[in-house]
C-alpha cells in the first residue's frame, strides 16, 4: 500500500460531491457585481427599443400617428402591427395553443399592452419618442371579473371564430377558453350526496406576479452577411426559444443562436415568449443593427406574465370520524386577454389535478374553466410546478375548513387521511402516480419539534385572555402538508410546443482530468454550476472544483427544455448522473486495460478504479483521463466524452411539513411571525446549503404572496399595484427566521433519488402562512377569508367577527 | 422609467441657486436628496427642465444644539439625524421618527429639508415638525423669512414656500417631557398607514401640555390642537386618551388607497395615537 494514499474519507471529501455543502461557485462573480446579464450586453452600433403601451384595458385603436416620433433626432424606426403584418409577426402563438398580439392589431385588450415599438439611438431618445406617438383610442366596455365575462355580451377576442373549438376543446361562450376536466364527476357527486359530512368553500387565489429582480429583456443581432441571428435574452428555456424563433421567422434553426446569460431570477416569469423579444428581432432584421429591449419595473409588473388568479370552489366529504371520502373542485381561471399560460401542452390547467394533495381520497373530480378578461396574459408557475401552488392551497384550506366542520384538530385530520408509506407508489383519484413518500414520519417529526400540543394549549389560553380583555393579540398556528409534483416530464404526456420535456447533459473530460459539462437547462440563481458539478464529482470521481458547468448557449449546449417547475434536478440532474455513468463505464475499460486485468476485475472507488481485492493496484480518474487521450487502447475509441438525453419515467413528488406560529394584532391587523418550521423531503440531498437557501427564498416569496403581494385592478382595468411601493416584495426586514429540517425519501425512479426542491417551500409556505392567519380567528367563528392577508384585510376579518367592540 | 431631458445645475452658494430660480421660474426645481423628485421625474409625472442640485451649496449642512434650541440644516440626512449624539440627547423623537423612514440606503441620501419642503402628505418629518412647533427658514430673492411648520402646509405638494424660495433650515426649541413617534406601515419603504407624533409634559400626575400631530391621514400633516387640549390637565387616563383620539378623528380626513379603506385608516389612526400617547406618557 502506498503510504501517500489519502484515506477514503479524505478522498471523498476532496471531491465535494453529493451531500457536501459546497459554496456556490457563481457567487464569486455575483457578489462582486461581475455577473453578465442581458442588459450588460453592449454591441457596436446597438439600437434601443421601447414600447408605446395602452393606457386602456379595452379600446379600439382608430389610428396611430408616428410622424412626430419619427421626426425626433435619433429615432430610427417606429413599428406597428401594420409593419409586422407582412411578415405575419403581428400575432404570435402562445405556449397554451392560443395566439397573442405582438403589437396591437386594431384593438387593445389590457392596460400596458404593446401598441408600437420605437427604435432609437439610445434608451433616452426611445423614451422621448414613445411620448410622441399619437394613438387615437375609442374606449370599450371593460371586463375584469371572469364570472361577469362569462355572462357578458362584450366580445373580447374578436379574432376568434364564434362557436369554433379552442385549443382544448369546445368553448361555451365567446369569452370562454376551455373546460378541462379530470376524474369522475358523477361518482364524486354521488359520494358527496351520500356523505355523513360534507362542506363547501370558495377560495380566491389572487393574481400576483413573480417579480424577479432582473426584469425581462433581449438583444437581437441579425448579421446580414452570414445570415445568422444571435439572440441574448432572459430565457428560462433558450432551446425552445430558438425553435420558436425559427418557426416564426423562417430563419433556419442552425442560423439562430440563442444565449441566456446570467439571469437575475425567473420564478416562471421568463418561461414565455414576449412581444419585446419578437420586436427586437424584427427591428434588428429591419435596421441591420443589434437592437436591445429591456423592460422597466412597471412594465414587468403590468405586462409580463402574472401568476395565479384562480377562483376555486371545493366540496369535500368525510365520515363523522374524519376519513375523507370524496373531493369536488371547480375552478374559474382568469387567464387575461390571451391564453398564454406556460404549461405542458396537454395540461391547460397545469397539474391542478394534484389537488387531492397528500391524502388518500378515493374519488375526486376537477373541472377548470378558463376565461378571457381585460387583464394581462400569463398564468405562469411562480416558484411552483404548473398550478401546484393553487392545488395545494386549495386542499390545505379545504382540510382546515373540514376540520372546523368536524370540530376536529386539523393536524389530526391530516394524519388520519395521509397516504400511508406502504401505499407508494400510489395512484391518486385524479390519475397521478406518486413515486414515494413517508408522510406520517415527517408530520410526527414536525409536530414534535414545534411541541404542537403545547402550542395549542397556549393558543387556547390566549383566547381566554383575549376574551377577558387582557390582550389584544391572537395566536394562529398555521399547518400545511404538501406534495409537489415536479420534474416535467415524461415525453409521452409532457411537451411544450411539441417538444418533449426531456433534458440533457454532455460531458467532456479533458486529458489532465478536469471537465466541462453542458446542460439543456439554465440557472436563474439556483446554483446549477455548483450542484451539477457535485453530481458529476460523485459519479465520475473528478473533483467538483475541476468541473465547469455551462448552460444557456444553444450553439454549445445540448437541447433541453429549460429550467422551471423544479425540473432541473429531476430531469437534467438525472441526465447528468447518467452521462457521468457513461464516462465511468468507459473509464472502467481504460483502467482495466492499464491495470492489465479484465474489465470486471476493477471496481470504482471514489476517485479511482481499483483491482478487486488488491486496492494498492489502482488508476485514478486523472490517470485514466490522460490515457484516454495518449494511448491506443484496443477496442476503445480515444477521448472521454459522453452525452445523455433523459426522458423521465415519471414525475417526482417532493413533500414537506410546515408549521407557522403567528401573533396577530387584532386592532391594527398586523401579523407577526413568531416561528416558522419547515421540514422538506426532496429525496436525495445534493447540496444541503443550497437546499436551505432555496427553502428560505421560497418561504419568503410565500410570505409575500400570503400577506400582501398582489396585482390588483380597478373596475376599469387599471393596474393598482404597478410599482414596488404597492407591490409587496419583502426585504430582510419583513423576513422572519426560518427553522429548516428534513427527512430523506429518495425517488425510486430517479438515478440518484433526487426530487427537486426549489419550489416546495413556496408551495407549502403559502397555505401555511394563510392558515396561521385564519387559524387565529377560528375560535371566533371564522371559516375562511381570502388572501392576501394584508393589514386591512386582517383587520376587516376581526371587524366582521365583532372583535373591535 | 426614463426622465425627460433636463439641465443639471450645481451652484456653490445660495445666491447662485436664487439666480437660477429667478431665471427659470417654474421650469426649475431644487433637489436635496432626490428621493422624491427623481422618481417623479423618471415616471414623467414631474418634468423639470432645470434641476438645481443643492449638495455643493455652502451652509445647508450641520446640526446645531445650543441654548435650548435645535437647528438643522436643510441638507442634513436622515442618517445624520440618527447618528447625532447631541440630538439623541436633546430631541430623541427625531431619531425615533427617522428610524422608521424607509431603509438605510434611502436615509443616507434623503434629507430632512427635502422631506419637509416637498409637501408630500406621506412624509414623516412634516407632522413631527408640527408636533415640535418648528420654524422653517426660507431664503429667496427678497431675503430670509421664517414660517411656522404649523402654517406651512396648504395641500398635497402645496406649501407656503414661493417658487423662488429655498427652505434652508429647520429650528425648534429643545422639547421636554415624554415623546413617541408611532407608525404603522405595510413594509419597509412604505408611507404610513397612520403615524402619530406625541410630546407630553408631565407635572406631578397631570399632563401639563400636549402636542399631537398625525401623518398621512389628510392631504397635509394634521397638528391637532384639540387633541392636545383633551389631554392637558388630565391624568392621561382612558377617558382623556379617548377624548384625544376623538379630537384627532375629527381633524383627519384619510382617503382610501391600497393600504385600505377610510374606516380602517380611521380605526388604525386611533390605535396608533393611543399607543403613542401611552408610550410618551410612560416616558414623561
Amino acid at each position: 500500500m502506498n503510504d501517500m494514499t489519502p484515506d477514503r474519507d479524505d478522498r471523498s471529501a476532496n471531491l465535494k460531491g453529493m451531500g457536501c455543502s459546497r459554496k456556490r461557485v457563481e457567487d464569486v462573480r455575483f457578489t462582486q457585481g461581475k455577473g453578465n446579464y442581458v442588459d450588460d450586453v453592449k454591441l457596436p452600433g446597438m439600437l434601443h427599443g421601447d414600447f408605446v403601451r395602452s393606457p386602456y384595458a379595452h379600446a379600439r385603436i382608430k389610428s396611430i400617428n408616428t410622424e412626430a416620433a419619427m421626426a425626433l433626432d435619433g429615432v430610427v424606426a417606429v413599428l406597428t402591427a401594420e409593419d409586422l403584418a407582412p411578415l405575419s409577426l403581428h400575432w404570435m402563438p402562445t405556449l397554451a395553443g392560443d395566439k397573442q398580439m405582438v403589437l396591437a392589431d386594431g384593438k387593445v385588450l389590457f392596460q400596458g399592452q404593446e401598441v408600437a415599438f420605437v427604435v432609437a439611438r439610445d434608451r433616452y431618445v426611445a423614451a422621448d419618442a414613445v411620448e410622441l406617438v399619437e394613438v387615437d383610442y375609442e374606449e370599450l366596455p371593460v371586463l375584469v371579473d371572469p364570472f361577469e365575462a362569462l355572462q357578458s355580451d362584450v366580445v373580447l377576442r374578436e379574432d376568434l371564430e364564434p362557436g369554433a373549438d379552442g385549443a382544448h376543446g369546445p368553448r361555451k361562450h365567446h369569452n370562454h377558453i376551455f373546460l378541462w376536466e379530470a376524474g369522475d364527476e358523477e361518482a364524486t357527486n354521488q359520494v358527496l350526496d351520500e356523505a355523513e359530512v360534507v362542506t363547501e368553500e370558495t377560495m380566491y387565489y389572487h393574481r400576483t406576479h413573480p417579480c424577479p429582480l432582473e426584469t425581462c429583456g433581449s438583444v437581437a443581432s441579425m448579421d446580414k452577411v452570414n445570415g445568422k441571428l444571435t439572440l441574448w435574452g432572459t430565457f428560462q428555456a433558450p432551446h425552445v426559444v430558438r425553435t420558436v424563433a425559427s418557426l416564426l421567422s423562417g430563419i433556419e434553426e442552425h442560423n439562430i443562436r440563442v444565449i441566456s446569460p446570467d439571469i437575475g431570477g425567473g420564478f416562471g416569469n421568463k418561461v414565455g415568449v414576449y412581444p419585446g423579444y419578437v420586436c427586437s428581432i424584427v427591428a434588428s432584421i429591419v435596421t441591420g443593427k443589434p437592437v436591445k429591449w429591456i423592460e422597466d419595473r412597471m412594465e414587468n409588473l403590468m405586462s409580463t406574465a402574472f401568476a395565479r388568479d384562480y377562483w376555486m370552489t371545493g366540496r369535500i366529504s368525510a365520515t363523522k370520524e374524519g376519513k375523507i371520502t370524496g373531493l369536488h373542485c371547480h375552478v374559474t381561471a382568469d387567464h387575461g386577454a390571451f391564453d398564454a399560460c406556460a404549461d405542458p401542452t396537454k395540461y391547460p390547467a397545469g397539474f391542478m389535478n394534484i389537488c387531492t394533495g397528500s391524502y388518500d381520497i378515493p374519488v375526486a373530480y376537477l373541472g377548470v374553466d378558463g376565461v378571457y378578461t381585460n387583464k394581462a396574459p400569463g398564468g405562469v408557475s411562480y416558484r411552483c410546478s404548473f398550478r401546484v401552488t393553487e392545488a395545494v392551497y386549495f386542499i390545505e384550506r379545504m382540510i382546515e375548513v373540514l376540520a372546523i366542520e368536524l370540530n376536529m384538530d386539523a393536524a389530526e385530520l391530516r394524519r388520519i387521511n395521509f397516504i400511508k408509506k406502504e401505499q407508494f407508489p400510489y395512484t391518486a383519484a385524479l390519475g397521478w402516480e406518486y413515486d414515494s413518500g413517508d408522510y406520517h414520519t415527517a408530520w410526527d417529526k414536525a409536530l414534535k419539534t414545534v411541541e404542537y400540543d403545547a402550542l395549542r394549549r397556549e393558543q387556547a389560553e390566549r383566547v381566554e385572555a383575549f376574551k377577558r380583555g387582557e390582550t389584544r393579540k391572537l395566536m394562529g398556528i398555521g399547518l400545511s402538508f404538501f406534495t409537489e409534483i415536479v420534474g416535467a416530464g415524461p415525453v409521452k404526456n409532457c411537451d411544450i410546443l411539441g417538444m418533449g420535456m426531456f433534458d440533457s447533459c454532455e460531458i467532456r473530460i479533458h486529458p489532465t482530468g478536469s471537465a466541462i459539462a453542458r446542460l439543456g437547462t439554465i440557472s436563474q440563481g439556483q446554483g446549477h454550476a455548483t450542484t451539477f458539478a457535485q453530481i458529476l464529482a460523485s459519479e465520475t470521481g473528478i473533483p467538483a472544483d475541476s468541473i465547469t458547468i455551462e448552460e444557456g448557449d444553444t450553439d454549445t449546449a445540448p437541447y433541453g427544455l429549460g429550467t422551471y417547475g423544479s425540473r432541473s434536478t429531476p430531469v437534467a440532474g438525472a441526465a447528468t448522473a447518467l452521462a457521468g455513468r457513461k464516462i465511468r463505464a468507459k473509464a472502467q475499460m481504460i483502467a482495466a486495460y492499464l491495470l492489465e486485468v479484465h474489465d470486471d476485475d476493477v471496481e470504482f472507488d471514489v476517485d479511482r478504479f481499483v483491482v478487486k481485492g488488491a486496492p494498492e493496484r489502482f488508476k485514478t480518474m486523472k490517470d485514466i483521463a490522460y490515457a484516454a487521450y495518449n494511448q491506443a487502447i484496443p477496442g476503445v475509441e480515444p477521448g472521454l466524452e459522453a452525452v445523455s438525453y433523459y426522458d423521465p419515467p415519471n414525475m417526482t413528488y417532493p413533500f414537506g411539513a410546515y408549521v407557522c406560529v403567528m401573533d396577530i394584532d387584532v386592532d391594527t391587523g398586523v401579523p407577526e411571525i413568531r416561528r416558522f418550521y419547515a421540514l422538506d423531503d426532496c429525496g436525495t440531498r445534493i447540496n444541503p446549503m443550497i437546499i436551505e437557501g432555496q427553502v428560505h427564498g421560497g418561504l419568503t416569496e410565500a410570505l409575500a404572496v400570503a400577506l400582501g403581494q398582489e396585482i390588483a385592478y380597478d373596475d376599469l382595468g387599471n393596474v393598482k399595484t404597478g410599482t414596488l411601493m404597492d407591490f409587496f416584495l419583502p426585504t430582510a426586514w419583513e423576513t422572519p427566521n426560518y427553522e429548516t429540517d428534513h427527512t430523506v425519501t429518495p425517488s425510486p425512479h430517479h438515478p440518484i433519488g433526487a426530487k427537486g426542491v426549489g419550489e416546495s417551500p413556496h408551495v407549502g409556505g403559502v397555505p401555511c402562512f394563510s392558515n396561521a392567519v385564519q387559524d387565529a380567528f377560528r375560535a371566533f367563528g371564522l371559516r375562511h377569508t381570502q388572501m392576501p392577508h394584508d393589514h386591512w384585510r386582517i383587520w376587516k376579518t376581526a371587524n366582521d367577527l365583532g372583535l373591535h367592540g | 422609467m426614463i426622465p425627460a431631458a433636463f439641465e443639471y445645475h450645481r451652484p456653490a452658494d445660495m445666491a447662485g441657486v436664487i439666480a437660477l430660480l429667478e431665471e427659470h421660474g417654474d421650469d426649475a426645481r431644487v433637489m436635496a436628496g432626490g428621493h422624491s423628485l427623481i422618481p417623479m421625474m423618471k415616471l414623467r409625472m414631474a418634468e423639470i427642465p432645470h434641476l438645481i442640485d443643492l449638495q455643493d451649496v455652502a451652509g445647508l449642512k450641520g446640526i446645531a444644539v445650543a441654548e435650548g434650541r435645535v437647528t438643522l440644516g436643510a441638507m442634513v440626512t436622515q442618517h445624520e439625524l440618527i447618528q447625532h449624539q447631541g440630538l439623541a440627547n436633546t430631541a430623541p423623537i427625531l431619531r425615533e421618527a427617522a428610524l422608521v423612514i424607509a431603509d438605510p440606503q434611502v436615509r443616507y441620501m434623503g434629507t430632512v429639508g427635502g422631506n419637509v419642503a416637498n409637501g408630500d402628505p406621506g412624509n414623516d418629518m412634516p407632522g413631527l415638525m408640527q408636533c415640535l412647533d418648528a420654524e422653517f427658514t426660507l431664503v429667496g430673492p427678497d431675503g430670509q423669512r421664517t414660517v411656522a411648520a404649523r402654517d406651512f402646509y396648504e395641500a398635497a405638494y402645496m406649501t407656503e414656500r414661493e417658487d423662488e424660495e429655498v427652505l434652508t433650515a429647520i429650528s425648534f426649541a429643545a422639547p421636554s417631557g415624554g415623546y413617541a413617534y408611532e407608525k404603522q406601515k405595510r413594509k419597509i419603504g412604505d408611507y404610513a398607514t397612520a403615524a402619530a407624533a406625541v410630546i407630553l409634559q408631565k407635572d406631578g400626575g397631570t399632563c401639563a401640555a400636549a402636542s399631537i400631530a398625525m401623518t398621512n391621514l389628510s392631504d397635509v400633516p394634521v397638528w391637532s390642537d384639540a387633541a392636545g387640549e383633551a389631554l392637558t390637565g388630565t391624568s392621561v387616563d382612558a377617558a382623556a386618551v379617548s377624548a384625544a383620539v376623538q379630537a384627532v378623528l375629527d381633524d383627519i380626513d384619510p382617503v382610501e388607497d391600497n393600504r385600505g379603506p377610510v374606516a380602517f385608516k380611521r380605526h388604525v389612526a386611533g390605535i396608533i395615537l393611543t399607543r403613542a400617547i401611552q408610550r410618551a406618557w410612560g416616558r414623561a
